[in-house]
């Protein structure tokens, strides 16, 4: 009971203050829908290229790039529109008509028979995203040309000499171009839910250290003895203090999985499921920021080490981008940090899986909670003492 | 107030190390009902570790604190609950109203429903917030603070009420109402501890004082009996006119005066108890044919005391 009291007070200390309702509302609730507005979610249908080409039709260069890879692209993510000049195409993209173009200048044939050649990519700083697309694909079709030259060159040299049936091997020899199949698959999330669930644990550890920081405010505020003085044990100063974190992270993700649910179309899966991740990541926040508070002096020095640690678990833990995505030595790390366990638990619920489907991720994050939450109660029963 | 009642407060033998340094070195005294102990040391003899000890705050390494028979320590709830801890630093939360951290405080101390409803109005009439009484405390000033944070104290009318420099940056006005609301207490039975570095409060206040220095507790006893400890005597001043070297040699006769010597229209004599012995000096100066204009006593007092025993001022 003395637990509850100690906890509804700092609840409401919070709530006064708006602090815990900055950062653990507003702030990841509107980096959430600015996030998934920035970038379409492709999954969704909601993400549609509008590719330029220029001189397709004037060089043989041009005419296998149309049949090896405009032909071959998923016509659900791109739109082709062919200019008849590099002019006309700048307009377009100067209009936004299309985001990128690829031009294959009049001269591509002779230049890459010369050992040269190149291919020319126009791209609007209004479109980042289509025009990296773009670049892309002009550097693999670019690669896999000069490819061929190096084999034929390489034949040639070492005493072969018939040039037509290299070249008919090689023009049999498909382009290894492959445009990356954006669509997700079973155990990822759309990009709404991987930004308002990312966005949610990066700062659900901004939110928990109002809780757990409170003993050390208690202690500059000068109130602490005062509570140590009160007819309770001083373990329920503690639970008090684990107590208002833990509601305030649940409140705060709960508030964040409706809100985002409602407001950009995030699919947070099973409501089990989800609701055995949120604990479980809660305590374990709680359990890391706790053991980052006992080794502060002051709740300014505990405030800035456990927004640095939250930044970097965060970054670490792909909040902000999917860790799959990056070097392999990254996606191992980030198994480090109760982030990507709560990511990697929400991908697993993502395909419609029952409950089962979070609980390898769920017991990861009980096991973050237990091990520095045993460290954080005995580093603060001497915080608990003058 | 009778020697033979209980104590409310017994520290036997208490003692609290901190590696080398030895904070409070076997000290031991008494607190009864209605009685206000004061507990006077420099700054770093061991008084607020002695009362966070008696406070429940800390353990202490050795010795024993019983509070209402009950033993004391951070885990004795039931001895807790008999006692008030006023600290010596505002103790309130900014962002709450004057009557919630009363009501806060209440809770946690076990008052709940109409007891502590009624607990609240009573404090807040006691340290004049009523009307403040929804208004947070940080908008307080610096005197109303000090007096919540003593009223939160009192909220479950605690049998020992521990006041640790309760008067600290307080403006004269609201240290007299808190100086005159713990005499009320203690006249109603309440045992009050009391620390402070304003000699006339200890002086005022307290039945019984303690002086600790260096963790122990060096002297205790009545005001009087420290003095007396002491030797000290008291001195007169008295304004004369007329011839005054008769009064001087017929007062050197008398047996309570010790030393008496004549200045510029004025006698200074030095006697062992002033106030017993003031009739027999004035009538012996009137005898003599010489007019008196005035008298001033000056008793040796607490400070003189303090500094003899610690070699340090009060404030040090």
């Amino acid at each position: 009971m003395p637990a509850v009291l100690i906890a509804l007070k700092d609840l409401r200390l919070r709530l006064r203050d708006k602090s815990a309702v900055t950062l653990g509302l507003i702030a990841p609730l509107g980096l959430a829908i600015i996030f998934s507005l920035i970038i379409p979610d492709v999954s969704a249908g909601e993400f549609t290229m509008e590719l330029g080409v220029v001189g397709i039709e004037q060089s043989d260069l041009g005419g296998v790039f149309e049949s090896e890879v405009i032909d071959d692209l998923d016509r659900s993510l791109f739109a082709v529109t062919e200019f008849d000049t590099e002019g006309n195409a700048q307009k377009a993209v100067d209009r936004l008509d299309v985001f990128a173009v690829i031009v294959f200048p009049p001269d591509i044939d002779a230049a890459v028979a010369a050992g040269g050649g190149e291919i020319q990519v126009i791209t609007t700083n209004e479109a980042p995203i289509s025009g990296e697309i773009a670049l892309s694909i002009a550097r693999q079709f670019a690669g896999d040309v000069s490819g061929v030259q190096l084999s034929v060159a390489t034949a040639l040299f070492a005493g072969g000499t018939d040039v037509e049936a290299l070249a008919a091997r090689t023009v049999a020899t498909p382009l290894r171009l492959e445009v990356v199949d954006l669509e997700t698959g079973d155990r990822q999330l759309d990009i709404s839910t991987f930004f308002a669930a990312g966005m949610a644990v990066f700062f659900l550890f901004f939110t928990v250290q109002f809780g757990v920081s409170g003993l050390i405010q208690e202690r500059t505020d000068g109130t602490l003895p005062r509570l140590l003085a009160a007819p309770i044990h001083p373990a329920s100063i503690i639970a008090g203090k684990g107590l208002a974190a833990f509601a305030l992270g649940v409140i705060s993700m709960a508030v964040l999985i409706s809100a985002t649910s409602w407001q950009i179309g995030a699919r947070w899966g099973n409501p089990v499921g989800v609701g055995m991740l949120v604990v479980a990541g809660v305590a374990s926040a709680i359990g890391i920021m706790a053991v980052i508070a006992t080794l502060a002096r002051t709740a300014e020095q505990a405030s800035n080490i456990q927004s640095v640690v939250a930044v970097v678990l965060g970054l670490l833990g792909g909040s902000f981008f999917p860790v799959s995505q990056g070097p392999a030595i990254l996606s191992k790390l980030s198994l480090a940090t109760p982030h990507a366990w709560f990511l990697r638990g929400l991908g697993d619920l993502a395909g419609g899986a029952g409950p089962a489907a979070a609980v390898p991720s769920t017991i990861a994050l009980l096991g973050f909670a237990v091990a520095t939450g045993v460290v954080a109660a005995l580093r603060m029963r001497s915080m608990v003492r003058l | 107030m009778e020697e033979a009642a209980t104590p409310l407060l017994v520290c036997s033998d208490i003692r609290k190390t901190y590696g080398d340094l030895v904070a409070v070195d076997d000290v031991s005294f008494h607190i009864l009902p209605g009685e206000t102990y004061g507990l006077l040391g420099p700054n770093g003899a061991g008084k607020t570790t002695t009362i966070n000890i008696i406070a429940g705050i800390l353990d202490a390494d050795g010795g024993e604190v019983r509070v209402a028979g009950q033993p004391m320590n951070p885990r004795a709830t039931r001895a807790k609950a008999a006692v008030g801890y006023v600290p010596q630093d505002i103790a309130l939360y900014p962002d709450l109203t004057a009557s919630e951290n009363l009501v806060f405080f209440g809770r946690l101390v076990g008052l709940s429903g109409t007891t502590l409803k009624e607990r609240t109005r009573e404090i807040l009439e006691l340290t004049g917030l009523t009307s403040r009484a929804e208004d947070r405390t940080a908008t307080f000033s610096g005197g109303m603070k000090r007096r919540l944070n003593i009223g939160i104290g009192l909220i479950h009318s605690p049998q020992l009420l521990i006041l640790d420099e309760p008067t600290v940056g307080v403006d004269p006005q609201s240290r007299n109402a808190i100086l005159e609301s713990v005499d009320a207490m203690a006249n109603n039975g309440m045992a009050v501890l009391y620390t402070t570095h304003y000699m006339e409060e200890a002086e005022r206040l307290c039945d019984r004082i303690g002086i600790i220095d260096d963790g122990k507790i060096v002297a205790e006893g009545t005001q009087r009996e420290l003095v007396e400890k002491l030797g000290g005597h008291d001195k007169l001043h008295i304004g004369i006119t007329g011839h005054g070297q008769p009064a001087v040699n017929a007062t050197a006769m008398l047996d309570c005066v010790i030393r008496v010597s004549l200045g510029d229209a004025a006698m200074e004599l030095i006697v062992s108890d002033a106030r017993s012995s003031l009739a027999e000096i004035v009538n012996t100066i009137v005898e003599t044919g010489a007019e008196i204009t005035g008298i001033e006593i000056e008793e040796p007092n607490l400070e003189a005391v303090f500094l003899h025993l610690t070699g340090k001022a009060l404030r040090d």
